[in-house]
């Protein structure tokens, strides 16, 4: 059993009670909601007759239906039209704080809370979205809920959990040029596998983690349920509090010095003890693609589709899967396979810095004939620092489409879909059947840069190979 | 036996029903249940929309659209089941559909929760055993299988597995205390304890606007 780790704090300070069933009964200091997951649970509330317990710590936004093209009201799709009203009915009923479309500060609710200064060191957030793993950036405890667990925060401010194992990752080394946190997070997941993070918290430690920045780190653990872990995090260091200094929640004057006094007790222990150790070496990492329809099948972009034979039993019957759905065959090449769509956004990769290591590729140069390719910014903020620098000229001039923010085809849950057999390449989290909008469609992953390239040449490229 | 119409209410002790089979690893909740489905306000309609796009491809030969599996209350999976998106949809359009306990060789960790949530049991066993119960459920759809909580196995015409069920779980579901709310509610004075005591609430405050 682990002992003196960031999760073993973490969750010590906030249990509340064991429950009859043994489980534990922990306190949530942030919960974010969304369009989604949220409506059924206020519904369920309202049948039993039961208020907020704790609205001020209960933050809302929409992004997964709203359009990224118009955004005038009434949305053109009226059931993304009901679901809108419906949250800003549940949140005005309740008192909740709501970021909608023009605030500002609206935006896929992990970029948003983390740019707000809402997301903090020793926290306990949860969201009903598996990607709340994002906040564990910062040294939280985050994990995804389900919507009669989202119920249960609004009811209570808790939630029934069980203590998770703690797998250290560590990775030494540094990244290479074209080489970006996507690809250290999809090289691991590659390495443990889909399942290999069931009952775990994963932490992301090492040399090469330390040295990455505040976003590179969300897109990390943003993707821990991919591999899945529940939660994964980061311990705050330096460059964690710089980030959140300022920030519009953030504390300032002296309450800044009591947080940093806190926050600074918070990292795991040089003796912790991990339930697991794993390492990897950054600077061995390639700019990395999935070929297949589970995040795990990813190899670099100068591999070829790995052979049945020398994959592992248990992920044999998933590639052979994965060939007759994508189409590719054992031993392609995945670089040079040609692409139809680009997609660069989402909560992995929809921050400034994503679009800022994009636009540096696209800058000077003309999306390929005959591909779809669109931005979609992560967030009301990202858009308007992404304008400020003049990204979206650079991306328009390319032959990109810049949108207004949201989760957009990373589930295309609006009007942003594949079409039949088409192919994305996608900044995106997840390449399951069917995932962004087409029954049939087909999602390679990868990192923004890597979309950029890919976008420009037609095919999937190395994108160290346009990197001036 | 006609498909269940209540939904899990109180303790869920033994499930007895016809076998359903879904083979395969991984079956993500997007498949359960594609994102435009979630389209909705209410849970009411998706037990229809469960494993639309694969029962679509399958052309009426999904397990789901199966006439010899269409009273079934029981779903047997294979590895990883459930993995991806948090989405309750997913158990809950299994639910609407008829199913009340699952068996499978793992399950992803959110899907289980939100079952639990449900009054749903997840039961686990090895590869082997799975594919047994499988096979057999294959080879005789009409036998009803008796999931059995206190036991921890499931009976079917004189054969009889061994399961796995958390101890937490299990003695939720068998106690019927499978929905928190009430429990979580009743200890508030022990939460506002915490919410007193929690430096970030306390010690130092957020700023305001």
């Amino acid at each position: 059993m682990s002992s003196g780790t960031l999760y073993d704090k973490v969750w010590e300070l906030h249990k509340v009670a064991v429950l009859p069933g043994g489980s534990t009964q922990l306190f949530v200091g942030l919960h974010l909601i969304h369009e989604v997951t949220s409506p059924q649970a206020f519904s369920a509330l309202d049948e039993k007759h039961l208020k907020v317990a704790c609205p001020e710590r209960t933050i809302a936004t929409v992004d997964h239906i709203v359009p990224t093209v118009s955004q005038a009201r009434p949305f053109a799709d009226p059931l993304a039209e009901e679901m809108l009203k419906t949250l800003e009915m549940n949140c005005s009923n309740h008192e909740i704080n709501f970021f909608g479309i023009g605030s500002g500060n609206q935006g896929v609710v992990h970029v948003m809370a983390p740019e707000l200064g809402l997301t903090q060191p020793g926290m306990t957030v949860a969201c009903g979205d598996s990607h709340t793993s994002t906040h564990g950036a910062f040294g939280a405890i985050a994990f995804g809920i389900g919507t009669s667990q989202v119920r249960d925060v609004l009811a209570s401010q808790s939630i029934s959990m069980n203590k998770l194992k703690v797998r250290r990752i560590w990775f030494d080394g540094k990244l290479n040029q074209g080489v970006y946190a996507k690809d250290l997070i999809l090289h691991a997941i590659r390495k443990l596998g889909v399942k290999g993070g069931v009952g775990y918290a994963y932490e992301f430690a090492g040399p090469a983690i330390q040295s990455l920045s505040m976003e590179e780190r969300m897109t990390i653990c943003n993707m821990a349920i991919e591999g899945g872990a529940r939660c994964g995090y980061v311990n705050p260091d330096e460059i964690t509090f710089n980030y959140i200094k300022g920030k519009k929640y953030a504390p300032s004057g002296i309450n800044w010095e009591n947080a940093k006094i806190w926050w600074e007790t918070l990292a795991s222990e040089t003796n912790s003890i991990f339930d697991d150790e794993v390492k990897f070496n950054a600077s061995e990492i390639c700019p990395t693609v999935t070929w297949g329809i589970t995040p795990a099948q990813g190899i670099s972009v100068n591999e070829n589709i790995p052979y049945p034979e020398l994959l592992e039993e248990g992920e044999k019957a998933i590639a052979e899967e994965a060939y007759s759905y994508m189409d590719l065959k054992p031993g392609m090449p995945i670089k040079g396979l040609k692409i139809d769509v680009c997609f660069i956004g989402s909560c992995t990769n929809g921050r400034i810095s994503d679009l800022l290591a994009a636009a540096e590729i696209a800058k000077g140069r003309k999306v390929a004939d005959g591909i779809k390719a669109f931005v979609v910014p992560g967030s009301e903020q990202v858009a308007r620092e992404a304008e400020n620098r003049g990204l979206h000229i650079i991306f328009r001039e390319a032959g990109f489409e810049w949108r207004e923010p949201g989760c957009s085809m990373c589930l295309a849950m609006n009007s942003d879909k594949l079409e039949g057999r088409q192919i994305s390449a996608s900044s995106s989290n997840r390449n399951f059947k069917g995932r962004q909008g087409s029954a049939s469609g087909r999602t390679l992953l990868m990192s923004p840069a890597m979309v950029a390239a890919a976008a420009i040449k037609g095919k999937v490229t190395d994108v160290r190979e346009l990197i001036k | 036996m006609d498909k269940p119409v209540q939904f899990p209410s109180s303790k869920v002790e033994l499930i007895i029903g016809k076998g359903i089979v879904l083979r395969g690893d991984d079956i993500d909740t997007d498949r359960i249940i594609p994102a435009r489905f979630l389209k909705c306000v209410s849970f009411r309609n998706l037990g229809e929309q469960v494993f639309a796009d694969d029962r679509e491809e399958s052309q009426g030969n999904h397990p789901f659209d199966k006439a010899i599996y269409k009273d079934a209350s029981i779903l047997v999976v294979n590895d990883n089941f459930g993995c991806g998106s948090s989405r309750e949809h997913a158990p809950q359009a299994l639910m609407r559909w008829g199913i009340r306990g699952i068996i499978g060789q793992s399950f992803a960790e959110i899907f289980y929760g939100n079952c639990l949530a449900l009054g749903i049991p997840c039961a686990t066993s090895s590869s082997e055993v799975i594919k047994q119960i499988q096979d057999n459920i294959e080879n005789f759809p009409n036998e009803l299988l008796n999931l059995n909580l206190h036991s921890i196995s499931i009976n079917k015409n004189n054969k009889n597995w061994k399961l796995q069920i958390e101890k937490g779980p299990l003695e939720m579901l068998k106690s019927g205390r499978w929905d928190a709310t009430s429990q979580l509610i009743s200890n508030s004075n022990k939460v506002n304890d915490i919410k007193r005591s929690l430096p970030y609430l306390n010690n130092f405050i957020i700023g305001k606007e």
